[in-house]
């Protein structure tokens, strides 16, 4: 088998680095809607026109979504040259380009002469032989201010295969961390390997991953299910789209893996419904690695069998919740129930599920290659390896970041992000979604893990970090998160239902200026009773907008009430306050 | 009647699809709303017949998730996304300005059966926004004045 893997290996670098000229094109579903589909049809015409010898293909987000649609060419032995912005208008002078051998028209963004592979230290070389002189004042991909910081666990792949051709995955190290796993490896080694790791889940809990595998195994019960939480739900992120979308098979070798190490014979994908072109990559990826003998019975000859199935979503946030999502998953309204019993005993038809958000499957494959000692050296505190965020509102360089934890607040939005545009100042970041908080510039130096977004009053939730500059109300931004968990919760439990919607009717008022004095402590004793009487996670934090907003901008609220004042000017029923 | 007969044989098919598995409820919905554009009455009593899951299971299921509809949808459906970034960079105005252009409320339906319009919690296009959808197809960093022509070339 292991010949077998090595042959896919050289066909697949074949395909990823060919011996002739080949174009790829960024189209996950952002690249499309800023308008990568006219350039891909516009450099097939051409191509096709001019009689060019060369390949042309699609792959997923690279993560620089602020200078999309993205175009990379590939020439043999030449280095790599990513272009930006590009129209169908750029698509002429592009392959012009290409023929002479000079950049003239558009100018390329970035280049890469070599990668690093991060899952098996290999070395990719674009470049062979000496760097052009007009090629050599392009700068480095990995040395624009964007790039500097990062390091690609969970999206190495994003960006650098066509995610329909699991060949190009597997030339960068793909499935060979299976192999490792099946051949080599006891179930308990597997678990042992990964909560060495330190890995904690991606999804927004941070529950350690390892402990959740060995507590699944030990479970009592025959029949097991591992699960991918796909139902990236909280506004503001879309990590997980990107993943799925661009390298669908480092979530499924994940599951495996896991399903491996847990016992567990049936897996389930459950996806969101918004997400068409997550639940197509992910359809054809299963099946390609069906036919290559990945799933199904006796994966490489070792008695294992695992199968997995997707399920898609319907629209409702609270599925994003483990007891919701498995009540969804039987045809059920996801509804989601008391706590004190675990799914890890008794979770999808009463049996013991293990769930794990799709970021947190995509690490595995990594962590199994390189060690627990390598993983647990990325972080910060107990907080290891990496983070994946989408890094979107008032800031320069939007797009999908992955940071080592304890990345500081001031060097995702000043050195990754570019800063505030249009010469506004800085004011808050939000994190965690609907669960999380705002956090004032005051807390920039912030080191950015689990516990430290905890700590201040936010948390991690899957990774949206949206910056705000001085023209947001946090008082709005209250109401809208209110407003927007009004409409989610379920309904099942009085605290979350009613709370809710009557903290989101204050704020109405208060940014209408229907307030009154004593409104604030209103809002503040509401959300302890919400807090402690509410079912699930979603009713739980449903108070954290309101409450870090007043612990940090409390004079907004102050003027809204006191002055009939919205400082921002976004409350436009209450006059401004300059 | 053809309808009626229709309607029976469409459903036999997503049925079989199923194998009339009771936890593809969901699955079953979604390939009926592809089908007819919303859920219709008559569909659902066929298929609580034929997969025997009681009425009152599949409209707890088709009220409680946000895409599904039970009355007939526009032609066209006009999805704003709400997401919290598109939400501080203006979604809200063009929200109400599509309600303008289109007088209706969100979550209604055009009386011509041209336009549904609808909020989505986020379409994930965060680097994009604000955002709209119309069917399939994301329009990106929108402003308000640029509702009425994307609303034109539906409309043609």
């Amino acid at each position: 088998m292991d010949s077998l893997l090595t042959k896919m290996k050289e066909k697949g670098m074949k395909s990823l680095s060919p011996s002739k000229t080949k174009i790829t094109v960024g189209m996950a579903t952002c690249g499309i809607a800023s308008g990568a589909e006219l350039v891909y049809n516009a450099l097939a015409d051409e191509i096709e026109k001019q009689k060019l010898d060369i390949i042309l293909s699609k792959t997923g987000c690279i993560g620089m979504c602020y200078r999309e649609p993205l175009v990379d060419v590939i020439e043999p032995n030449r280095t790599r040259l990513t272009y930006s912005k590009v129209t169908p208008k750029n698509v002429i002078a592009i392959l012009n380009q290409i023929a002479e051998g000079k950049s003239k028209d558009k100018k390329p963004y970035c280049r890469i002469d070599e990668e690093d592979l991060i899952i098996n230290e290999e070395k990719i070389r674009y470049l062979t032989g000496a760097l052009p002189d007009d090629i050599k004042a392009i700068p480095l991909m990995k040395e624009i201010d964007f790039y500097k910081k990062q390091v690609k666990i969970a999206t190495r792949n994003c960006g650098f295969i066509n995610p329909g051709n699991i060949d190009e995955y597997i030339a960068r190290g793909g499935y060979f961390s299976l192999q490792k796993v099946l051949s080599n490896m006891e179930p308990v080694k597997v678990i042992e390997e990964v909560e060495g790791s330190g890995l904690r889940g991606r999804g927004g809990g941070g529950f350690s991953t390892g402990f959740k595998w060995r507590s699944c195994r030990n479970a009592p019960g025959e029949i097991k299910y591992v699960i991918c939480n796909g139902d990236e739900g909280d506004p503001g992120a879309y990590m997980d789209r990107s993943i799925m979308e661009g390298d669908p098979h480092s979530v499924i070798e994940g599951m495996i893996i896991g399903a491996y190490a847990i016992g567990a014979h049936e897996g389930y994908i459950y996806v969101r419904d918004e997400y068409p072109l997550a639940v197509k990559a992910l359809t054809l990826a299963i099946s390609q690695a069906e036919e290559y003998g990945f799933l199904g019975k006796d994966i490489f000859n070792s008695g294992f069998s695992f199968d997995i199935n997707i399920s898609k979503g319907a629209g409702a946030f609270v599925c994003g919740e483990s007891t919701a999502l498995m009540a969804s998953l039987e045809g059920k309204a996801g509804e989601p129930r008391a706590k004190y019993i675990h799914t890890i005993e008794h979770g999808l038809w009463d049996r013991p599920s293990n769930l794990n958000n799709v970021e947190t499957w995509a690490n595995v494959p990594v962590i199994i290659s390189r060690g627990r000692e390598w993983f647990s050296k990325i972080g910060y505190k107990k907080s290891t390896g990496t983070k994946v965020f989408s890094l979107v509102g008032n800031v320069k360089n939007i797009g999908l970041i992955e940071i080592p934890m304890g990345t500081t607040l001031k060097e995702i939005i000043y050195d990754i992000g570019g800063g505030i545009p249009k010469g506004k100042k800085f004011k808050a970041v939000q994190t965690g979604g609907p669960s999380g908080g705002c956090i004032p510039k005051e807390l920039i130096d912030l080191p950015v893990d689990f516990d430290e977004l905890t700590k201040v009053g936010s948390m991690m939730g899957s990774g949206g970090m949206i910056i705000m500059d001085e023209t947001i109300c946090m008082v709005d931004v209250a109401r809208y998160f209110e407003e927007f968990l009004e409409g989610e919760s379920c309904g099942k439990c009085v605290p979350c239902r009613e709370g809710v919607r009557r903290m989101r009717e204050i704020l109405d008022d208060i940014c209408k200026g229907n307030s009154k004095e004593g409104d604030v402590e209103l809002l503040e004793d509401m959300s302890q009773a919400i807090i402690d009487g509410s079912l699930c996670a979603l009713g739980g934090s449903a108070p954290n907008p309101v409450l870090s907003t007043i612990k940090y901008f409390r004079n907004e609220y102050n003027a809204h009430i006191r002055e009939k004042k919205c400082p921002a000017g976004v409350c436009t029923e209450i006059t401004r306050s300059d | 009647m053809d309808k009626v007969k229709n309607a029976k044989k469409n459903n036999k098919t997503i049925v079989e699809k199923y194998h009339g598995e009771k936890s593809s409820l969901i699955a079953m919905l979604q390939d009926i709303q592809k089908e007819y554009n919303f859920l219709p009455k008559d569909t659902l009593n066929l298929l609580s017949e034929e997969t025997e899951i009681p009425l009152s299971r599949i409209y707890e299921v088709s009220t409680y998730y946000n895409s599904f509809s039970l009355k007939p949808q526009g032609r066209y459906v006009v999805q704003v996304c709400a997401g919290t970034a598109c939400h501080i960079k203006g979604a809200p105005k063009l929200l109400s300005r599509l309600e303008n252009e289109l007088n209706i409320e969100c979550g209604e339906t055009t009386e011509n059966l041209m336009f549904t319009l609808k909020d989505v919690r986020c379409l994930g296009c965060c680097s994009l926004a604000p955002v709209i959808k119309v069917d399939d197809h994301i329009h990106a960093y929108l402003t308000e004045d640029e509702i009425q022509g994307i609303l034109e070339n539906y409309r043609k």
